[in-house]
């Protein structure tokens, strides 16, 4: 059982980096638009050579 | 004079050089909207950032300041066929989308933790059951507590404070119970921790906070989305205001940048949007949406003018009065005050139940703590025993019960053009059994409509539109919508005061009063059959017809009525408006009960009068002679294009020029209530089969957490039947 000792904080971490990672998507506006969001996923690429007009 | 557009009100400085600016965006509905939008910003110069949110509605745009205006982007976006106009997000928006940030918060961390938790729960369970040693689900237990007891005190916050709110007031509500099982939960764990025993509830309480705040979160969501439509649609109405900023010289400003003391200009056609008195100017206004009377009334120097008053014929130049200067409008907020203190408290379906629920439900854990200790059980035991029975009754399905429905509802409502002002609204709406409508505004359109089309040839009704397009007045506008006319006529002349001429070929076209066009007889002739009509004559060579203009009833006006008749609900008009025009229209419709001329303290008498035969009343109307009455009643609703103040009184807005969605929503509350009613019995009923066994102890963790998440489902699975429509109302 001496294998908890790296399981047990590995598994705190992860479940901890987990949350992290949640409440910066959440901070970073990702929540803002979930409809839009869904749409631009398969939207077309932008051109990558258009340059601003005039 | 050419008025210059004015938007600097709206813009926000960033700092750093930036500039930005919110937009309403009228017609946003796909990726491909999206793309075009954003790109065809982007293009102007100085652009840094063109983002369009879909959920909202709206474009937020950055750049870098000097050289690009505002109005620059209104003009690239109706260029690229969108009507924009600037938005200021109002303070109680700003305050949901804050709150909403936190409920997703509270529900992430409490999702998170009890994932973590039930993960080592899992391996105790099991352990329990073959052959883990104490000291190793000791270990368990207090990893556990370390996530438990943090994650409970930051994700629970929402139900601890309104639980702290209600008792500081003396009330109780469904946080109180839910409050006192997570805190009691937690603490028995805690305490059985420390004493080696073999059941800890960690994960049952972190499960709780899980499932009410993801209900919690939804509803808000909800709430929050209608709320943002809403302030989309104030945008786009373009309450914009024409200033003088110099003695002749003027400029097109936003309504908040508009203060008491300044002086507007009101052309012939407008509608004011502030309130003030005339010192310059002859006209004749429409005051309809404000005292709900359709006859135009003369304006001079000294009359006073409202918000939504339409001009009709001549400029008038309009001192800006601070809000509760005029007459009108002090009687009006002073009755609208009473009305709002009198409004009963209106108890909601959660809080009486869980008056109900709350004293039922710890009698039974002191009961069968008391009972244990009398049957000769430990101390220790009975307690733990008694807190199981309290975990195990699970506020959780009763949390749920009703929000999910709510939620669901609403947006079934939304869908159906019904936003709404409140949450408890759908529980009174579903109660209702009178509905009271006001006339102008409410049961006909607010715009003039041409009643005689059917009279008039198709091409001379084109033609007179094209022609009207050329003048201001509101009869005329009339004529050039309900013709679909696009394009003007060249070379028009505006004739002051009788209309306007020019020629087709070589024929003359006149549009105007009756006496301009030589139709005086035929004008007469259809006065005397509709004497609530405007009329407005078009010559054409030699051949003249008359348009009776008026307003009309909604198209489905008729039928809504009926099908409330049939669900057995009486209907009756309260109307400011002359009693001829309010006798035409109960008759069209075939309502019995109505009161012609009514004054704004007439509305809530009358409506008293109705609530004290114990009817329960909807108040439906748009006016601002309305807004007391919608206070007054039951539940109140209000057309989209209704005043700010009758908007902001309604318990829910409707959208668009049908009335079906006032019925629709009657139907929708109706469906919710039952169901939440049946919800709170399935929970009532789970709770029956339960307690038993958690009164005979023999509630282990690992029952309480399949338990509570059955329930919760179970709940949430009724709730969702709320979305298909209603039969009895359709």
């Amino acid at each position: 059982m001496e294998v908890l000792v790296f399981l047990v904080p590995l598994a705190l971490t992860l479940g901890l980096i987990g949350l992290m990672g949640f409440l910066w998507s959440l901070k970073s506006g990702q929540y803002d638009d979930l409809e839009g969001a869904g749409w631009r996923a398969i939207a077309e690429d932008e051109p990558v050579d258009e340059k601003p007009i005039r | 004079m050419q008025a210059t557009r004015d938007f600097s009100h709206y813009v926000r400085d960033l700092g750093a050089g930036l500039s930005h600016i919110d937009l309403a965006v009228e017609g946003v509905s796909c990726a491909g909207c999206m793309s075009k939008i954003e790109r065809g910003l982007s293009a102007l110069p100085d652009v840094t950032l063109a983002r369009v949110n879909l959920t909202d509605r709206r474009v937020a745009l950055e750049w870098k300041q000097g050289g690009l205006d505002p109005a620059r982007f209104i003009d690239r976006l109706a260029e690229l066929g969108y009507k924009a106009y600037p938005f200021e997000p109002v303070r109680a928006e700003a305050l949901e989308t804050e709150q909403a940030s936190f409920l997703l918060r509270c529900l992430g961390v409490a999702a998170f933790a009890a994932m973590n938790v039930m993960m080592l729960s899992v391996p105790v369970w099991s352990g329990n059951v073959t052959d883990m040693i104490p000291e190793q689900r000791d270990f368990f237990h207090w990893l556990s507590a370390l996530i438990a007891l943090p994650a409970a005190a930051y994700s629970g916050q929402p139900f601890f404070r309104s639980a702290f709110r209600a008792l500081r007031a003396r009330t109780t509500n469904m946080d109180v119970p839910i409050s006192i099982g997570i805190v009691l939960a937690l603490a028995m764990s805690v305490v059985e921790t420390i004493h080696h025993a073999e059941h800890a509830y960690f994960d049952a309480a972190l499960m709780l906070i899980t499932f009410l705040v993801g209900g919690r979160y939804l509803d808000q969501s909800m709430r929050r989305r209608t709320r943002a439509v809403a302030g989309n649609l104030a945008a786009l109405k373009g309450e914009t205001a024409t200033k003088f900023v110099g003695v002749d010289e003027i400029s097109e400003v936003p309504i908040a940048a508009v203060h008491a003391g300044d002086i507007v200009l009101l052309r012939p056609g407008e509608r004011s949007a502030v309130d003030g008195s005339v010192i310059e100017g002859q006209s004749k206004i429409d005051q309809s949406l404000i005292t709900g009377e359709t006859l135009p009334v003369k304006a001079g120097p000294g009359t006073a003018v409202y918000a939504g008053t339409l001009n009709l014929s001549g400029a008038l130049r309009v001192r800006v009065s601070a809000a509760s200067e005029g007459t009108l409008l002090a009687e009006i907020a002073r009755l609208l005050e009473n009305a709002v203190q009198a409004r009963s408290r209106y108890v909601q379906l959660a809080d009486r139940a869980a008056r109900l629920y709350a004293p039922v439900v710890h009698a039974a854990a002191l009961l069968t703590m008391l009972g244990w200790v009398a049957f000769g059980a430990s101390w220790h035991d009975a307690i733990v025993t008694a807190i199981a029975v309290l975990i195990i009754t699970c506020p959780c399905a009763l949390g749920l019960a009703i929000p999910a429905v709510q939620t669901v509802v609403s947006g079934a409502m939304f869908r159906t053009g019904v936003l709404l002002n409140s949450g408890d609204a759908i529980e009174r709406l579903a109660e209702v059994d009178r509905v009271v409508f006001d006339k102008t505004g409410t049961l006909t359109l607010p715009e003039l409509d041409v009643a005689n089309a059917v009279d008039i040839p198709e091409a001379a009704f084109a033609l007179a539109g094209r022609l009207a397009l050329s003048s201001h007045h509101p009869v005329a506008a009339a004529v050039a919508r309900a013709s679909g006319a696009k394009k003007p006529l060249a070379g028009i002349e505006e004739v002051t005061g009788q209309g306007v001429r020019g020629y087709v070929g070589e024929l003359e076209v006149r549009l105007g009063r009756p006496s301009f066009c030589g139709a005086d007889r035929l004008a007469d002739r259809i006065l005397c059959n509709d004497p609530e009509a405007s009329v407005v004559a078009f010559r054409y060579g030699k051949v003249c017809h008359v348009f009776a203009v008026r307003q009309r009833l909604r198209a489905d006006a008729v039928s809504a009525v009926a099908t409330l008749a049939r669900a057995g609900i009486a209907v009756e008009i309260l109307s400011g408006d002359r009693e001829p025009a309010v006798m035409h229209t109960a008759r069209l419709l075939g309502i019995h009960e109505w009161r012609a001329g009514v004054t704004p303290a007439d509305k809530i008498a009358r409506i008293d009068e109705l609530k004290r035969q114990g009817l329960k009343v909807m108040m439906v109307g748009d006016g601002m002679n309305d807004a007391p009455a919608l206070a007054a009643a039951h539940v109140s609703m209000s057309p989209v294009t209704a005043t700010h103040l009758s908007q902001a009184t309604a318990d829910l807005v409707f959208l668009g020029d049908r009335l079906a969605p006032v019925v629709a929503a009657i139907g929708f509350s109706r469906k919710a209530l039952r169901l939440m009613r049946q919800n709170l019995w399935l929970a009532a009923g789970y709770n029956l089969l339960a307690v038993p066994l958690a009164i005979a102890g023999l509630a282990t963790p690992l029952v309480a957490a399949a338990a509570m998440s059955g329930s919760s489902l179970l709940v949430i699975l009724n709730a969702l039947r709320a979305h298909r429509g209603v039969k009895e109302l359709s």
